[in-house]
């Protein structure tokens, strides 16, 4: 049992999708409950799995490796590490989340629904437990068809657009990485004669600099539209604002982690001599997108869409703190992408609640919700001063050590970084004074029903993880400490590496050891 | 020893009768019958071919064609069972819905 | 020595945890019950610990409480832990003693208020904010309280949240302190990453400062003038003091404990903790001081003209956060903790006598619409006019020392300049003029409330006229503990802090300043005299205006009617930051996302599509549909490759 957790929780959620399959489409509560019985099955085996995990080992642990296609060297190679551990709690707990707070808002097409829902979950899952490269991009690849039909059938007005737009954005990006895959795939059977698409194994393989930059830009682009770094963003809002709420809360609570973690598991480790060449493109791209994101979110119309601007500047901080390349930015990045799942989720789950009541999101249609909804108010403030970083939730813990990690390794970068710090208050704040403060304008809003049970039990567990990682984040942090310093050596030994190209190719140097040197010039 | 030429001419014959029936008629029934007359030209060459070289790969391969020809015409037939009840008709010329 | 210090914070805690849980489930009295009684304990906690304190030798006068381990990344490592030295200790008993005072006069104050619970329980959690901010062992728990405080002072800001003023200002409160914090954050991050740790004990030791940075570098000034923007932020100097007048949209009690007594004097605190820090960065020195008493005189003449009484208090509050900066500037770090203690009682007695005074005006807060309270109101008047003496330096109140305190160091220090002190002169008068023609305008003369109010005027209940008097008399007698040299004391508080004043004592030209200061003992003695003197001339002046001559007043105003206009509308402030600042943001923003965003970004990207699209359209026709024609096709072509390979194959 114990080798085999990680295939437990992959694939936990299809044996769901099969029990559903046996139950009638117009059993609603039926098909509710065993949704979310499974999901929250899922979260138990994945806690299960969070303490069993070693947390000061380094390497992947919980390894299975199974030739699949023997043929084409692909294998069924799953592990994880600390970062993958944390991401994989993420989506169990958020998963389980959204079916409880999907009961009433989904009317339609209850079946296709959880289906879905369930097997975006083994996707997502999948993707974070995947050490091989083809299954990786197989998950990857599978978990668009869920969320798109998940945006195009259960979303808003707009939503054949943004369910295409979407797709189209993602495959782009994932199409060059499929090209990228290979291309590598082809390189190392010229380095060794062997076929293989395992991860752990392409990281030892020594890729020429040249090659390096294209196969890294093809990756990169995959995940950055992902992510989605400026300027690849605009699929965001509209995908945002069209999708259902638990779309909303998934897509930006793990879909947009995929592409951090793409390139905190490929793009990094494999191509770390690249990775250096990129970081002031990448972190340039990352500070526009921080402050950009947060001066669009700040005249938003629409709440849904000011959140998903939001994301954008978050995600921005966690590209900049991977990009300091130092052990501080990166735990920092790692745990910033946690507190995303965790804030943004909460923001879009609230949003939803009120959506529900009144079918609008439009600031302007609220004001005073204060007075109505006092226990709503106070769930949206706590999440809202989370998402600001206010020191003991969450969102603190990862855009301080975000900073701190970027000011050791470029100030200029750490600066423009921190007005996002600013920002952040002003369009959030903002946003929460039109909307929970001010007097009662609309007669609509006189007489809103506060939360009910099931909407505080949606929100406490988020409230409490809030509350959790910004007082006591030293689990989290403890358990991603080996895998972060793995990643940094490799990159750390890719810098000692160009160093020494460097000095090869620096006349000075030939100058200086002119007399010592000749002899070792010539065996060059 | 019947020549092979004799066989291919046959076959060349089948086929052509089989293309010019699918060429020529609306009726998707008779366009799927057609079609199976095209397979079994076909099969008629590699047979042939098979007896001259003493070869049994032909057979093997027309064994598969015979599968494959059963398999299509119960897909076939299935389909066009279910456009006559949707659409009252089995004119291919009425099914261009791609044309704009 | 080891003590358990997380009681002190814990008690608000509990208080804020249980009042915010059960809000609406509980009745008045436990509500205030509750808070009241956490405050309180925290104080007697706080007294404990500072008699332990003070039986400890004076070099070893530090108490410890490492809690756990906050955030441990690689080698940058930070604990919930506390610190209990002479500086935090002061910090503390006036915090939780100011904060329990205004607890109790809360009470009555907002008694018939809707949100009776939800007021108690922000307070509660300011108190817990406040002493984890003077208790915080390193620069990351003391940001902890500091964006704490900002919270609680935002929460309490917008209180009455359906005043869309209200919520205003307290949105301008966060954004402005955060821009503070945005300093006080790159500031951290300097220091972290030179010295290796945000722990005072290693960061503020002087042999480690000194062994990382050099005296007057660029790092060290960049470090601590990033400090001070944060300081500037929280503690109201130019130039984001634009915030604290609008914060007095808050309760009035709010105002006195948050914006007068405690959270806004935070500023001065972390300043005085980096003595070291500052005191190798002579420019920053040079700048706080500046800054300092910029603010003193500017928000000084600012309050000369206001009407609100409350307006008046927070520009006089901003003026005199101005001296504190000075003190400090000047390297007068005690001074400035002095005043800062001072200051809290009897500002905070001001804000709770104007409170006295709005409540028995039903709301009411201009002064024109007041007068003659003084025997309506006999109490609340004698204990004003006990803190109007003493915040303008009448000698013998707690006011005089302080203040004199930081003149006479302003003069005297090598940091200081005879300027600087000029400036904290003028302002001294100011402040006599304005305090007293704000009591002469409120409790003097005819009453020209309309007849409604009047009849319902009356002395406030015991539970805040009590208050009052403790305050009026930590007022007079808060000065004795810091009775300079010259006048025959030995400035207790002055040798009481000087433990922690490590950068003082470490740098020659400290050690200068202190000698040269004992030697002049009758210049001293002149400027005292000078200044009291002056002092007395402006409330003359204020006399003569506001009671004797009337209509001089008047006319004063309409002759300089320009400069009054300026004055009376804040210079123009908020105006020009919102025309510079605000409105190019916005209108930049919406730009970025009209035009970049929907037009740039997505019309290339649906550009695309419908190129894609229409040229699919082009090629549409040959999709013709009739399966005949396909099969056609399809024949011809096998027989034209067929033909092709027969003749050239």
């Amino acid at each position: 049992m114990e080798n085999q957790i990680l295939t437990l929780v992959t694939f936990f959620p299809l044996m769901g999708i099969i029990l559903l399959l046996f139950v009638p489409k117009t059993r609603h509560d039926t098909i509710k409950a065993v949704s979310f019985i499974v999901a929250f099955i899922n979260l138990l085996w994945s806690i299960w799995m969070y303490a069993m995990f070693d947390p000061v080992a380094s390497g992947m642990q919980f390894e299975v490796n199974i030739p699949w296609v023997s043929g084409f060297g692909i294998h069924y190679h799953l592990g994880i590490d600390g970062i993958s551990l944390l991401l994989i709690m993420l989506t169990t707990i958020l998963s389980t989340i959204v079916m409880i707070s999907s009961w009433n808002a989904i009317k339609t097409g209850v079946k296709g629904y959880f289906i879905s829902m369930l097997l975006l979950e083994t996707g997502m899952i999948g993707v974070f437990v995947s050490l091989d490269l083809f299954l990786f991009y197989v998950f990857w690849e599978a978990m668009l068809i869920p969320m798109y039909f998940i945006i195009g059938v259960w979303g808003g007005p707009r939503k054949i657009y943004a369910a295409i737009k979407f797709v189209l954005f993602t495959m782009f990006g994932s199409l060059l990485m499929l090209v990228a895959l290979l291309y590598l795939f082809f390189m190392y059977h010229g380095y060794t004669g062997e076929y293989t698409f395992d991860m752990l194994k392409m990281y030892e393989m020594p890729i020429p600099l040249g090659a390096q930059t294209y196969i890294f830009l093809a990756f990169a682009l995959a995940f950055a539209i992902k992510v989605p770094i400026w300027p690849f963003h605009t699929w965001l809002p509209d995908a945002h604002v069209e999708a259902p709420t638990a779309g909303s809360v998934i897509l930006a609570g793990v879909l947009l982690k995929m592409g951090t973690y793409g390139f905190i598991r490929i793009c990094l480790p494999m191509f770390p001599e690249a990775t250096l060449q990129f970081v002031p493109l990448i972190s340039i791209l990352a500070i526009i997108g921080i402050i950009y994101g947060a001066l669009v979110a700040m005249v938003q119309r629409d709440v849904k869409s000011l959140v998903a601007f939001s994301s954008v500047s978050h995600l921005g901080f966690v590209m900049l703190g991977m990009f300091a390349l130092n052990l501080q930015g990166m735990e920092g990045s790692v745990i910033q992408m946690i507190n995303h799942g965790i804030s943004t989720g909460a923001l879009f789950l609230i949003v939803g609640m009120i959506y529900e009541r009144r079918h609008t999101r439009m600031i302007a249609d609220f004001g005073g919700l204060s007075k109505s909804m006092p226990v709503f108010s106070t769930f949206f403030m706590i999440v809202t001063l989370s998402s600001i970083g206010l020191p003991f939730t969450n969102g603190f813990v990862g855009e301080f050590l975000i900073l701190l990690g970027t000011f050791a390794s470029n100030k200029v970068y750490a600066v423009l970084g921190a007005t996002g710090v600013i920002l952040a208050a002003c369009y959030m704040l903002w946003m929460l004074q039109r909307v929970i403060f001010g007097k009662i304008t609309k007669p609509e809003n006189e007489n809103l029903k506060d939360l009910d049970g099931r909407e505080k039990l949606v929100l406490i567990p988020l409230v409490i993880l809030i509350f959790w990682i910004g007082i006591y984040p030293k689990p989290f942090l403890r358990r991603m400490e080996p895998a972060v310093n793995d990643i940094l050596s490799r990159v750390e030994q890719a810098k000692v590496k160009l160093a020494e190209m460097e000095n090869k190719t620096d006349p000075v140097v030939y100058e200086d050891d002119r007399q010592l040197g000749t002899v070792e010039i010539e065996g060059e | 020893m019947i020549p092979i030429g004799h066989f291919l001419i046959l076959s060349a014959m089948l086929f052509a009768v089989g293309a010019a029936g699918v060429i020529i008629s609306r009726n998707l029934l008779i366009m799927l019958m057609s079609i199976e007359l095209m397979l079994n030209a076909a099969n008629l060459a590699i047979i042939a071919f098979s007896r001259m070289n003493n070869i049994v790969d032909g057979h093997v391969f027309v064994f598969i064609v015979f599968a494959v020809a059963a398999a299509e015409a119960a897909v076939g037939l299935a389909i066009i069972i279910m456009i006559f009840r949707n659409r009252e008709s089995i004119n291919a010329d009425n099914f261009s819905l791609l044309k704009r | 020595m080891e003590q358990p210090l997380y009681l002190i914070p814990l008690f608000p805690l509990i208080g804020f945890l249980l009042n915010g849980l059960l809000l609406g489930r509980l009745g008045k009295k436990t509500i205030s019950f509750i808070a009241c009684t956490s405050v309180g304990l925290s104080f007697l906690f706080g007294l404990k610990f500072f008699f332990d304190l003070l039986s400890l030798p004076d070099t070893a006068r530090i108490i410890e409480n490492v809690f756990f381990t906050w955030i441990p990344a690689g080698q940058f490592h930070v604990n919930v832990a506390f610190l209990l030295d002479p500086l935090s200790a002061v910090m503390v008993l006036v915090v939780s003693g100011v904060s329990f005072i205004i607890h109790i006069y809360s009470i009555g104050y907002m008694h018939d208020d809707a949100g009776y619970g939800r007021y108690f329980t922000y307070l509660n959690l300011f108190v817990f904010s406040m002493l984890m901010l003077v208790l915080a062992d390193n620069y990351l728990l003391m940001f902890v309280g500091w964006e704490g405080v900002g919270l609680c002072s935002y929460l309490l800001i917008g209180f009455w949240f359906e005043k869309k003023s209200a919520s205003d200002a307290g949105k301008k409160a966060f954004i402005v302190n955060r821009i503070g914090d945005f300093g006080f954050l790159l500031g951290m991050f300097i220091i972290f990453w030179q010295t290796g740790s945000l722990d005072f004990k290693t960061a503020l030791d002087p042999a480690v400062a000194h062994s990382v940075f050099a005296v007057g570098g660029g790092m060290i000034t960049a470090a601590t003038l990033l400090m001070f923007l944060g300081a500037t932020g929280k503690s109201a100097q130019i130039p984001l003091y634009v915030w604290l007048p609008d914060a007095m949209e808050g309760p009035t009690p709010v105002s006195a404990l948050i914006h007068a007594a405690t959270m806004v004097t935070a500023g001065v605190y972390m300043i005085a903790r980096s003595n070291v820090l500052y005191m190798m960065a002579p420019a920053t020195m040079a700048v706080v001081a500046i800054v300092g008493v910029a603010t003193a005189i500017f928000a000084g003449s600012i309050a000369l003209a206001q009407n609100d009484i409350k307006r008046v208090l927070a520009y006089s509050t901003v003026s005199q956060l101005g001296y504190m900066f000075t003190a400090c500037g000047v390297a007068a770090f005690s001074a400035g903790i002095f005043h800062l203690m001072t200051h809290a009682f009897f500002k905070a007695l001001l804000f709770l006598g104007s409170g006295s005074v709005i409540h028995a005006m039903a709301g009411q807060q201009d002064m024109r619409y007041m007068g003659g309270l003084k025997k309506r109101m006999p109490i609340t008047f004698w204990t004003f006019l006990i803190a109007t003496l003493a915040i303008t330096g009448i000698p013998g109140l707690s006011g005089f020392f302080s203040k004199d305190e930081i003149l006479w160091k302003s003069f005297s220090s090598d940091y200081g300049s005879i300027w600087i002190w000029l400036i904290g002169l003028i302002t001294a008068g100011m402040t006599a003029f304005y305090m007293f023609r704000l009591v002469f305008l409120t409790f003097y003369g005819e009453e020209r409330m309309d007849s409604h109010t009047r009849e319902h005027l009356h002395e406030s209940p015991k539970v805040m006229t009590v208050p009052l008097s403790i305050l009026a008399v930590l007022s007079v007698i808060g000065g004795y503990v810091g009775i300079p040299h010259i006048l025959g004391g030995d400035n207790r508080f002055e040798k009481f802090l000087e433990p922690v004043m490590k950068g003082v004592h470490h740098s020659v030209e400290g050690e200068h300043a202190l000698a040269s200061a004992a030697h002049n003992g009758s210049t001293e003695l002149i400027l005292m005299v000078g200044s009291v003197v002056l002092v007395a001339v402006f409330i003359y002046l204020a006399y003569h205006f506001y009671i004797k001559n009337i209509a001089a007043a008047g006319k004063l105003r309409q002759r300089f009617s320009g400069l009054h206009k300026i004055i009376y509308g804040k210079y123009f402030v908020d105006e020009l930051y919102n025309a510079v600042i605000v409105q190019p943001l916005v209108v930049g923003s919406k730009f970025l996302w009209k035009i970049f965003d929907v037009l740039i970004i997505d019309g290339f990207i649906n550009g695309m599509a419908v190129i894609i699209g229409d040229m699919s359209t082009g090629l549409r026709p040959a999709q013709s549909g009739i399966l005949r024609t396909y099969t056609t096709i399809f024949l011809v072509g096998v027989i034209v490759i067929l033909g092709i390979v027969l003749i050239f194959g």
